[in-house]
């Protein structure tokens, strides 16, 4: 059974999604893997999977090392058109595990933008979180589930969700 | 359109016109010629509907169908649309029961398409009702014959042989490597809705030329690279094609040198992305096998993934990837399958590329129908060879394109 949240935590929850969006959206995608805990659990998991109880992510990494090396395949391996992502993050809630951990869940929208087209929804969903509070007192991500609605994906995933 | 004024440039398949993958002329033929003809269209496997009364939904062509399992154990398909209004008969992907019932009159089937009931058929107080001569048989659902080998399901509208005799040796020999008889074991799905024409995503498939420069992942690990010892493999039609091949180093070598994108410096952060174990008894460790109509089966090191190819029209097509193990696998074995999925899938290291520029394809294409592509890699001909820099089975998918379509 989880404690609710006090005000002051959650208005550093808001700030750790802001931040996490930011770097997504508008960089530096480097400080993505530093806003997880290593080890961590990151999936990117269709609902469908999800509900069935079936493992399949389209993206899966265990480390900050497997985040970082998302990063770099991103950036340097995969062609990919231009694009720029906006990341919408509303109705944060969840519960105090213990005195180190929070489950949170969140909902997510991402907006995308190629250069020569309309802006359409990439992807939308839930975040399925447990956030974690370091030895130097920064909240980071344990496990983040990126549980997406949208299952027939426009396309492409390029960067992370 | 008269056929006459679709010209096929030097009358041979070493130029491609780009109409074939723009006009609605020619996607309405494909539809009924390629997927509601003589073909075995993958449709599901056996694992995914165990149980007497289980059924799935699916797309043959922009045809949705449905396959299920009677109370015997049999399975049957059927198209999924009410003979009474069109309604779409079942909505659920997956679901187990004795009737589909369509929701708008509740006329319902049984799980082999027969109409079985149909409600007021005698009217209301002796009003209303059928006509005397309605006969319930008369309404039935189109059906399709129904193949399966090693519980991979195939499905067919029209008239196909033996699933050994359609596939060829070769295709027959790779295809029963994967599928050995062992019980497998769904891992889940990805779906993507990639811009562009189907044929786009069998002609990747069937071209090792870009797996090399393209694929800057793949280059760059030694996971498939032009140096490599390949074959590229045909059945006699040409409709079907195997890329086979064997992984190397991370390293650089005179045939590297076209090959400008190759990152000798990128080394993994986290090695277990890429912690591939032998698991097949040769020595292959790529196989990408294309199936006509509508399938690829895919072994890139221990990723395993069916992805069966969904046209909706002209200018797009559905992807829709089912990854898969088998039941005996170790855990060790499951996680690896998942870590390396990270290279395919609609947001894959790899297979992002290969969705991308499909996109860019149909986008340079679609404003110049009139105009076509080379297809003059390794040669002219259509016949079988041991090496990748080659495009000869797509010429060979043409050649049987052709034939199959009369154009």
């Amino acid at each position: 059974m989880s404690a609710p949240l006090d005000a002051a935590l959650r208005a550093e929850l808001e700030d750790l999604y802001a931040r996490y969006a930011d770097v997504l959206d508008d960089g530096p995608l480097s400080d993505w893997p530093g806003l997880f805990t290593d080890p961590c659990l990151y999936l990117v998991l269709p609902r469908d999977n999800h509900d069935r109880g079936l493992p399949l992510a389209i993206m899966r990494c265990e480390s900050r090392g497997m985040l970082a090396d998302r990063v770099t395949a991103t950036r340097e391996t995969i062609m990919h058109e231009p694009r720029y992502l906006r990341h919408q993050i509303t109705n944060v809630r969840g519960g105090i595990d213990d005195n180190r951990s929070l489950s949170v869940t969140a909902n997510y929208s991402v907006m995308e933008v190629l250069y020569d087209e309309l802006p359409r929804v990439l992807s939308v969903g839930r975040y399925l979180d447990v956030v974690e509070r370091g030895d130097d007192d920064v909240l980071r991500f344990r496990e983040k589930r990126v549980v997406y609605d949208s299952v027939l994906v426009p396309n492409t995933v390029v960067y992370p969700l | 359109m008269p056929d006459t004024e679709r010209f096929w440039p030097q009358g041979d398949v070493t130029r491609i016109p780009y109409w074939v993958y723009t006009d609605p002329e020619v996607f309405a033929r494909e539809i009924e010629r390629i997927f509601m003809g003589d073909g075995w269209a993958y449709v599901g496997l056996e694992a995914e509907l165990p149980n007497a009364g289980d059924y799935k939904v699916t797309r043959i062509g922009d045809k949705s169908v449905v396959i299920a399992r009677d109370e015997h154990g049999e399975l049957h398909g059927f198209l999924n649309r009410c003979a009474h209004r069109g309604v779409k008969v079942c909505r659920q992907p997956f679901g187990n029961t004795r009737f589909f019932v369509c929701p708008y009159h509740h006329w319902s089937y049984d799980a082999e398409g027969r109409l079985k009931g149909v409600p007021f058929v005698n009217g209301v107080k002796g009003l209303g009702g059928m006509p005397d001569d309605f006969r319930r048989e008369d309404h039935a659902l189109p059906r399709l014959s129904i193949t399966s080998r090693a519980g991979v399901v195939f499905a067919t509208f029209g008239e196909a042989p033996p699933l050994a005799d359609y596939l060829g040796d070769s295709n027959l020999h790779y295809f029963d490597r994967v599928f050995d008889g062992r019980a497998l074991r769904v891992l889940g799905y990805s779906r993507q809705l990639i811009p562009g024409n189907w044929k786009l995503m069998f002609e990747n498939i069937k071209d090792p030329y870009h797996a090399s420069l393209l694929h800057v992942f793949l280059v760059t690990f030694g996971l498939f690279r032009a140096d490599q010892r390949s074959n590229v493999k045909m059945d006699p039609s040409g409709a079907h094609a195997l890329l086979i091949s064997r992984r190397g180093v991370q390293r650089s070598s005179e045939h590297t040198r076209d090959m400008s994108n190759l990152k000798e410096d990128f080394t993994l952060a986290d090695a277990r992305l890429l912690d591939p174990v032998k698991e097949f008894s040769d020595d292959a460790t790529v196989v990408m096998q294309t199936i006509w109509p509508n399938l690829i089966v895919q072994q890139q090191s221990n990723t395993l993934a069916l992805r069966q190819i969904q046209p909706r029209h002209p200018g797009a097509f559905e992807l829709h990837w089912t990854f898969f193990g088998y039941e005996d696998d170790d855990d060790a074995m499951q996680t690896r399958r998942l870590r390396q999925a990270n290279l395919m899938s609609a947001a894959g290291l790899v297979s992002g590329d290969d969705s991308e520029v499909i996109k860019l394809a149909q986008d340079g294409i679609s404003s110049d129908p009139g105009s076509s592509g080379v297809l003059l890699m390794g040669g002219r001909d259509t016949e079988d060879v041991d090496h990748m820099v080659t495009e000869a089975a797509v010429r060979a998918f043409y050649r049987h394109y052709r034939q199959v379509m009369a154009l």
